[in-house]
């Protein structure tokens, strides 16, 4: 309107328009980090409700449990499967409504994806919609108030509304009850609206009416015209009460028929349908269980609809009677092979969307005999295919493992065209840019950039894959002799990251401008913008997910947004770093010394220490891996592919349930066939040595064995000590300050005690395998035979632990554990292992290497920066007392490095080379 | 007097600029800063502008006489800084309320002078209402996201002690500015409406967001549109941004709020953006050439200057502005009421 009015005024029309007698626009504008402007042209509001603990049974779970990063990504798959509000309910008997309010608010602001929608705070206790008012920065909405408390109470919480910057849901409630008519609609919304807009002065357009939605066909009379009361109702008000809104609830409508989908789909998309007409604007649906109306059988939409409005007598009789020759039907899933009968394109797109390449040849030799060039069929068919595959994966509706088989199916297509392509040298394919990866030097583990790889290529990028262990020098040459657009590093062990800074260093030296990309499990954004990014002037981005990349990639590559996008990583990471050293400040350390005084404290008692059954070293030359198989710890399995969420929970999922099974079947039968063709290789060697404390933080460890008759010849070999590290942070009044070697008893009690190590593997076998797999075009396959090798490993370490417990050690002899327990490690004694939080220390493997004679025994080797090789391997000690257990070390300051370097006889530099990601920063 | 209100839909209003930049000249010494009253006081005072009201009072007085004389038509208290949470870094907690008081009465006093002077054009004061040093929306500690170092109530009450003594000692308009975090905004919009509300008075509100890089964000996240909707339920005077960036680059984001608001429009940009030490080069003639886009699209109502200005910068943008008309707007009837 104002720029109607202007357009006017500036165009020096004579009659000059008095700007007041124009109707100011009156929309419901609501905001998040963005805007959310509903006008009368806006399409239905749709209110993700499953963060609302009455609304989901896993988000409840999740929040009663505390589980507050997991309830993230259920808000997270909202916004991103485009709900435009997020309605956030924490009623329940057992929870503190107010404190999971505050909290998950909280986290939620700090997450921009998802905090760019608004938010609806739904409670029916003031308390905490009030708590919610606020911490929120953005226009919210209060879901919500009503006359039921009285006319006084209902004035003094829509002013503090006012107040707090919100539009307000009112229920159709009142002193007398809930509206359950058409007049009793009406008349309370009515009252509420004037109220609201003449005594409190609220804009009417920041109302919006909830008109309570009923259970239709319930059998009982007097329910039968719930949904057409609700639909006459909102026409009235939308009609009456100028400018407010009308929200609700549909799911509600269709409560009686809960377990037939087919019907209760119906009946959502019928009701919405009149009650959108009638001027329903906004309410919570979930789009799950929504059908297209057009779409729903007419013989059925024929029963809905006079159910919906009420249209017969004998409605619900009839509808009834109907649904039960649909229930059931939906399952039944019957392999379908109509869609070859579909034309090529939605043929190709279909394979590629669905992972089928049982056809894929067929229908690329048809596209192109179709085409001029060959090169068409991959420019034109497997793109236009694999952008349905980007966008769907973009917007959260296709799950990693399926992206992957998406590019099995496109790479064997490509791999048909190639020979046709290379007979006409003049094509050149357009790729939307050229990404070297690479697994930095030292480490092995390449799951996570495989799998970047595999999506990039999917999303048209030509990968350049130096593969693991890959020096510097190489990527740097590499880069320059295929002038590649970006390069991405991979890395999961500590001491990668600094490689990672040492390549972005180099890469500044030799003047390279193009963009860096940092990925692997022990990256992080922290890490990336205080040490990485200072290091190079151009382009480094911390990327943590697959899905993530592509995005990144896009932005960095697009050729007239690039520079904005490069400008914005660069001040994001330059204020994070400002904010992440000012935090740094606030911490406080005790030295060295007075964390030792507050270390952790037991009283020594020789019958806490069980003397091992089985002094010594023993080997597992070659473990069967059957055995293993109970052992599996199936939850980082799934999240290695990008899905979250517990084992076995995972396989019902509501978002991710149908990918996680699919998956999980297929890790099964690979499992059968590693069994059954023992494709793997699994060895073990452990030890158990007596073992005592000394000097605080170190533990002496014994090999020389009482019976064996070399005694004393050798001294030195006989003795091996480990050094442990101290936490140093200052801890609350009765915290002790750590070390592993608190676990163990000091040698001046004079109690002799024991301590265990170990190496496991469980990965020989995997890279010959995966290369066979990558060979074939079969990226999903190596990938998966990757990280179920990882799992084995893992089991192994488990398995081993256990037959520690109860046979060599023997401490546990009666020990039952069920895997669950296992994996909560429910048992006495920890094994934790070098380069993990407890002692990040990664050279302390050489002394287990030594000890153990580690390569010479079962072959397992230790790269330059300490990764085993190869990467399916545990190495760890064993603790036994029943107090031992995990900590995280934190970080340590200069006098507990200098001490450690001394005591390890180490150089000062290489101790802070290895203690780095520890190390308090100056 | 005129009310604000008529005059700025009659021409486009200066606002003064930067107080600290001017402080700066005096180049008071820890002692200055001290002066008798607080020669004992346990912690360095250095830096405490705000605390230049008590001990330096003429400085600031002669600052504002700069501005108004090179025409400034509103003047801002120097009162940034002058809440209990941000005066906790001296421990002058309990000298708040004099602080805001003083400082309102100081701008008050030349402000009059000025008016006696040339009645055909008033002058006015605003009471500065800065963020504070803390956000109500983001947490300091990376590792603990969903932690808060302050809560929407401690920045109520803190507020609403900083607006009572502003309007004690007289000034004409409140303004919450350089909002980084809107939530903190949002939390002094609501003590100001209190004590409003409590004293049954009309004072006129601004409020000025600050966009805090190329990002076209707020510090906390919003977009220049979401920033508007966030402050949209209090009536406003004006709404705009100042701080942060120079006055080219703030072109984008107020043509995202000009289309969109009721109320007037606001701009005191700083003078570019700084150099590698944190100094502010550009000329009166470069700020006032860039500021020149703003009134040829015709995109604000009131202009003044932020970090790094001077009066001469407010000199050489008032003689420009003269020749401009303003920024088509009319207080509706109801805000007119509600002024």
């Amino acid at each position: 309107m104002k720029n109607v009015a202007n357009i006017q005024l500036n165009s020096g029309n004579e009659q000059e328009i008095d700007i007041n007698s124009l109707p100011k626009p009156r929309f419901l504008k609501l905001s998040g980090l963005e805007p959310l402007v509903i006008t009368p042209e806006s399409n239905f509001i749709n209110v993700g409700e499953r963060t609302n603990v009455a609304g989901s049974k896993k988000f409840l779970r999740l929040i009663k449990e505390e589980q507050y990063e997991e309830a993230l990504e259920i808000a997270r798959h909202q916004v991103e499967g485009g709900a435009q509000i997020i309605d956030i309910n924490m009623d329940d008997g057992l929870i503190d409504g107010k404190q999971a309010m505050i909290r998950f608010l909280n986290l939620i602001m700090a997450e921009p994806d998802i905090a760019r929608v608004p938010i609806m705070i739904d409670s029916s206790k003031w308390e905490i919609i009030e708590a919610g008012l606020q911490l929120v920065q953005g226009k919210c909405v209060v879901n919500s108030i009503s006359l039921k408390e009285g006319e006084e109470e209902f004035i003094r919480q829509a002013k503090l509304i006012r107040l707090y910057g919100a539009a307000v849901i009112i229920m159709a409630f009142d002193e007398k009850g809930q509206a359950d008519n058409y007049e009793r609609r009406i008349e309370i919304a009515k009252r509420s609206y004037d109220i609201l807009v003449n005594k409190v002065n609220f804009p009417p357009e920041d109302i919006i009416f909830d008109l309570n939605i009923f259970p239709v066909a319930t059998g009982m009379e007097e329910h039968n015209r719930n949904s057409v009361d609700f639909i006459e109702a909102t026409t009235w008000v939308r009609k009456n009460l100028p400018h407010c809104h009308v929200s609700g609830g549909v799911s509600n409508v269709s409560f009686s028929f809960r377990g037939n989908t087919p019907v209760r789909e119906a009946m959502h998309s019928v009701f919405l349908y009149h009650a959108i007409q009638a001027g329903m604007n906004m309410g919570i649906v979930n789009p799950a269980i929504l059908e297209v109306y057009d779409d729903i059988p007419k013989d059925l939409l024929e029963r809905v609809e006079d159910v919906i409005l009420n249209r017969r007598d004998d409605a619900t009789e009839r509808l009834l009677e109907f649904a039960e020759t649909v229930v059931g039907k939906a399952k039944e899933k019957i392999s379908d092979d109509s869609w070859r009968k579909d034309p090529l394109q939605e043929r190709i797109t279909r394979a590629l969307v669905k992972g089928i390449d049982q056809y894929i040849v067929a229908d690329v030799e048809e596209a192109r005999l179709a085409v001029n060039k060959p090169i068409e069929v991959i420019e034109g068919h497997l793109m236009n295919g694999m952008n349905v595959v980007g966008d769907l994966f973009g917007s959260g509706k296709m799950f990693l493992p399926q992206v992957v088989k998406s590019a099995r199916v496109m790479k064997k297509a490509v791999a048909y065209l190639l020979p046709f392509i290379e007979e006409d040298k003049n094509n050149v394919r357009q790729t939307a840019g050229k990404i070297l990866m690479a697994t930095v030097k030292g480490d092995v583990h390449d799951i996570g950039k495989n799998i970047v790889s595999v999506v990039l290529a999917c999303n048209n990028y030509e990968i350049i894959d130096l593969g693991v262990m890959v020096p510097p020098e190489k990527i740097i040459q590499k880069a320059r002799e295929e002038q590649v657009d970006v390069i991405g590093l991979s890395g999961l062990i500590t001491p990668s990251l600094d490689e990672m800074v040492h390549l972005a260093k180099e890469m500044e030296r030799q003047g390279f401008k193009i963009p860096l990309l940092i990925g692997g499990a022990t990256t992080s954004r922290a890490h990336t913008a205080v040490k990485i990014d200072p290091q190079y002037s151009a382009s480094v981005v911390h990327v943590n997910d697959a899905s993530r990349a592509v995005t990144v990639l896009s932005d960095l590559l697009q050729e007239d947004s690039a520079d904005t996008y490069k400008a914005l990583v660069k001040t994001d990471y330059s204020s994070f770093r400002e904010k992440f050293i000012n935090r740094g400040k606030q911490k406080e350390y005790l030295s060295l010394k007075d964390a030792r005084k507050n270390k952790f404290h037991i009283d020594w008692d020789v019958s806490d220490i069980a003397k091992p059954s089985k002094l010594g070293i023993e080997v597992i030359g070659e473990m069967n891996l059957q055995l293993l198989e109970e052992f599996i710890d199936w939850t980082p399995f799934f999240r290695s592919w990008d899905l979250h969420g517990k084992y076995p929970d995972i396989l019902n999922d509501e978002i991710v349930g149908e990918q996680a099974s699919e998956l999980y079947k297929d890790a099964r039968a690979m499992l059968k066939k590693i069994f059954e063709e023992k494709l793997l290789t699994a060895k073990a060697v452990f030890g158990l040595f007596p073992a005592n404390t000394i000097n605080d933080d170190d533990i002496e460890v014994i090999t020389q064995l009482e019976n064996t008759d070399i005694a004393g010849e050798n001294e030195e070999n006989n003795h091996y000590v480990f050094r442990t590290l101290r936490q140093q942070s200052r801890k609350r009044q009765g915290i002790p300050n750590i070390a592993l070697a608190d676990f163990i008893a000091p040698k001046e009690t004079g109690i002799q005690d024991y301590i265990g190590c170990f190496c496991v593997t469980a990965g020989f076998g995997t890279s010959e395998l995966a290369e066979t797999y990558e060979k074939d075009l079969d990226d999903y396959s190596a990938i998966m035979i990757k990280a179920l090798a990882d799992r084995l490993a893992e089991a192994f370490a488990e398995y081993l632990h256990k037959e520690v417990r109860i046979k060599y050690w023997g401490y546990a002899k009666k020990e039952q554990l069920s895997n669950e327990n296992l994996i909560r490690e429910k048992y006495r004694g920890i094994r934790p292992a070098p380069g993990y939080p407890a002692c990040p220390d990664h050279t302390e493997k050489l002394t287990i290497w030594e000890l153990l004679d580690v390569q010479n025994q079962i072959g397992v080797k230790l790269t330059d920066n300490l990764a085993m090789y190869p990467a399916a391997s545990v190495s760890g000690y064993y603790f036994a007392h029943p107090k031992a257990k995990y900590f995280g070390l934190g970080k340590i300051t200069k006098d507990q490095i200098a001490d450690y370097a001394m005591r390890k006889e180490i150089e000062l530099d290489n101790a802070r080379k290895w203690l780095a990601p520890n190390m308090v920063d100056d | 007097m005129k009310m604000i209100q008529n005059i700025l839909e009659e021409r486009i209003m200066i606002l003064d600029g930067a107080m600290g930049t001017m402080l700066q000249r005096y180049k008071f010494t820890e002692s200055d800063f001290r002066g008798n009253r607080f020669k004992d006081w346990p912690y360095p005072l250095q830096g405490n502008n705000d605390l230049l009201s008590l001990t330096q009072p003429e400085a600031i007085a002669e600052v504002h006489a700069k501005y108004f004389e090179a025409g400034a038509d509103i003047v801002e208290t120097n009162t940034f800084s002058s809440t209990s949470i941000a005066m906790a870094d001296y421990h002058m907690e309990d000298l708040v309320y004099e602080l805001n008081f003083e400082s309102a009465k100081i701008a008050k006093r030349v402000a009059r002078e000025f008016t006696q002077r040339e009645p055909n054009k008033p002058r006015f004061v605003v009471g500065s209402i800065g963020p504070t040093n803390k956000t109500a929306s983001m947490s300091p500690d990376v590792n603990d996201p969903g932690f808060r170092a302050v809560s929407f109530e401690a920045l109520r009450l803190a507020y609403k002690q900083q607006v009572e003594a502003l309007l004690d000692g007289g000034v004409d308009i409140l303004m919450v500015e350089t909002v980084f975090d809107t939530l903190n905004a949002k939390a002094a919009l609501f003590a100001i409406e209190e004590v409003k509300q409590a004293r049954n008075i009309q004072t006129p509100v601004m409020v000025s967001g600050t966009i805090t890089d190329a990002s076209g964000r707020t510090l906390s996240g919003q977009t220049a549109e979401a920033f508007l909707i966030s402050v949209g339920h209090i009536p406003l005077l004006s709404v705009g941004f100042n701080c942060a960036l120079g006055a080219k680059q703030l072109v984008p984001h107020l043509d995202a709020i000009a289309d969109r608001t009721e109320a007037a429009v606001s701009a005191h940009p700083n003078a570019g953006l700084p150099n590698a030490f944190g100094d502010y080069d550009q000329t009166p003639d470069q700020m006032a050439e860039q500021i020149k886009e703003y009134l040829d699209r015709g995109l604000v109502n009131i202009i003044g200057g932020c970090c790094g200005s001077t009066p001469e910068h407010i000199r050489a943008i008032a003689e420009l502005t003269k020749d401009y008309k303003p920024r088509k707007f009319i207080f509706s009837d109801i805000e007119r009421v509600q002024l």
